[in-house]
């Protein structure tokens, strides 16, 4: 395991050119991402914060571009984002995309009936309120889909929930095709409630490999 | 009743009112929501509702019954030896085949015995089975009696029980779609893919694949249907697709958008007809000869179709 890691890293830094590269050490850029979404990228759930570990890079890149477009609104990564180049977000994006997955902590336990809830909304969704299933577009087992659809595992009940609290008020935009904000807003806080709980207290294999696309790469 | 149109419009220019006063941010920032139906069965006029999942009964018919709906959803690993492409069931039909709008099971199961132009004879429904995988599945029709087609028998049953027998019923297939204002176009029909389909079906319609799954199902190519499927129709397609597409947006393109786009996929290549007669212009005009078929048309400089005889079938790798 650790000779494909160190391939990584080395593609990582290397591959974009930084100078001096030390092999443990994230690039300058990423070194103020770490006080919040720790070293290793691998968040920080009691304060909302999510993993950037193993998320797709062309994600990260977007995110960054719409925190400091405003369309995705929040204050602290607004400030953040909003002096990056190009250059300095691919740097980040790149970094934290070849990190290995680590999981977030569970959430506060749920009701076996929300549970249940949360399951067949994230597995099947619920047709009768217009609700696809998360899995259907985030792959099965919620591990993403580069370049566009991030991975759900993995990530804390809180940030999940602000995510689809988010879509619902508009705080976050530039989903493509308005396609999360449909979806958020045929869900109600009891179903929010449920689907989160139930991803955070997924744990599959697969999630700890990073997803890797293999058709359609662009 | 008559006044609540007026309330709502009122309502809603009070809250816009409410948004711009309040959050200026907010309403700079609006959301794009498409203007779609929650889902395909809206616009159907469908009265029925199959049972809930969950009372799928805990004997050895409900394990029939739910190994049925598991080739639904997946395929190539509940019937593995039929499946000769990436797709699953339930990428035609949505809700695993439980949604009127989206060719839901319970519609067909009321159906049959039924006589089909397609081969000018009284399928059953098993015959009606055995086409899905041997077309759309670009693989090989279960044998009569075979656990996937009693279990697809038995799922279907389930999901239709209270339906009156009746080949009419509302919500069975996909719904009708007003015919094009202009011819359906193979650039406008590009555009379309390229800025609501691509995003998930890929940059050349072949999906995308996680982890060896399937996420996002081909539309053409090798691991797509071939041209004998349903889907290869361009009015079938366009039924299809003005009812369930974008996923999750139903009815939110323009009928013309989903000609154009439905004539755009099925002006690609695939996997040959499984009826091959031995040559393009002969299989045309015994089996495509329509205007819905684009199968040994040029489109695009491609004489579609001309990729010589069937290839044998080959299992999906797993």
């Amino acid at each position: 395991m650790l000779k494909p890691r160190l391939t990584m890293w080395l593609v990582a830094t290397l591959g974009l050119g930084s100078t001096g590269v030390v092999l443990a050490a994230p690039p300058p850029e990423a070194v103020s991402c770490a006080a919040c979404h720790g070293a290793m990228g691998e968040g920080l759930p009691a304060a909302n914060y999510p993993r950037l570990a193993g998320l797709p890079a062309n994600y990260i890149a977007e995110q960054l571009h719409y925190f400091a477009s405003g369309e995705r609104q929040n204050v602290i990564m607004s400030g953040m984002a909003k002096p990056l180049t190009p250059a300095q977000v691919k740097t980040i994006a790149d970094y934290y995309a070849a990190l290995p997955v680590t999981m977030a902590a569970p959430a506060a336990s749920v009701s076996a009936g929300l549970m249940a809830r949360g399951e067949q909304l994230a597995v099947y969704g619920d047709w009768k309120a217009g609700i696809p299933a998360c899995f259907r577009c985030h792959a099965a087992g919620g591990v993403g889909v580069p370049p566009y659809f991030p991975p759900l595992v993995g990530q804390s009940a809180n940030y999940l929930s602000d995510q689809i609290i988010a879509w619902q008020t508009g705080t976050r935009t530039g989903d493509p095709q308005g396609l999360m904000h449909t979806v958020a807003n045929r869900m109600t806080s009891s179903d929010t409630q449920a689907v989160v709980a139930w991803l955070a207290a997924q744990k599959p294999e697969a999630a700890v490999t990073m997803a890797k696309s293999e058709g359609g790469a662009q | 009743m008559k006044s609540t149109p007026l309330l709502m419009s009122r309502l809603a220019g009070a809250l816009a009112l409410a948004c711009v006063v309040c959050a200026p941010v907010l309403a700079q920032n609006a959301p794009v929501e498409p203007k779609s139906a929650l889902n395909a069965a809206l616009l159907t006029g469908a009265t029925f509702s199959p049972p809930d999942i969950a009372t799928i009964p805990k004997d050895e018919f409900g394990k029939v019954v739910q190994f049925g709906r598991n080739v639904m959803y997946d395929t190539k690993k509940y019937a593995p030896q039929y499946a000769g492409n990436s797709l699953n069931c339930v990428n035609c039909h949505t809700d695993g085949g439980a949604m009127a709008g989206s060719a839901p099971l319970w519609g067909a199961w009321v159906s049959y015995p039924a006589y089909r132009s397609k081969n000018k004879k009284v399928n059953t429904y098993e015959d009606r089975l055995q086409g899905c995988f041997r077309f759309s599945m670009n693989g090989k029709a279960p044998p009569l009696g075979s656990d996937v087609l009693v279990a697809l028998e038995a799922y279907s049953y389930w999901l239709a029980k209270g339906l009156p027998v009746d080949e009419k019923v509302a919500g069975r297939g996909y719904p009708d779609i007003p015919e094009p204002a202009q011819a359906p176009d193979f650039v406008r029909g590009k555009s379309v893919y390229e800025a609501n389909c691509a995003i998930c079906h890929a940059a050349n319609g072949e999906g995308r694949v996680v982890n060896g799954a399937v996420v996002f199902p081909p539309l053409w190519g090798a691991q797509s249907f071939n041209w004998g499927a349903g889907m290869g129709s361009i009015k079938n397609a366009a039924k299809f697709i003005y009812a369930n597409m974008p996923y999750g947006q139903s009815y939110s393109l323009t009928p013309q958008q989903a000609w154009d786009v439905a004539y755009y996929m099925d002006g690609q290549e695939r996997p040959q007809d499984p009826r091959w007669e031995g040559s393009v212009v002969v299989t045309r005009a015994k089996y495509h000869d329509n205007k819905n078929s684009l199968y040994g048309t040029t489109v695009n400089g491609i004489l579609l179709g001309d990729t010589g005889a069937p290839k044998p079938f080959q299992p999906p790798k797993s």
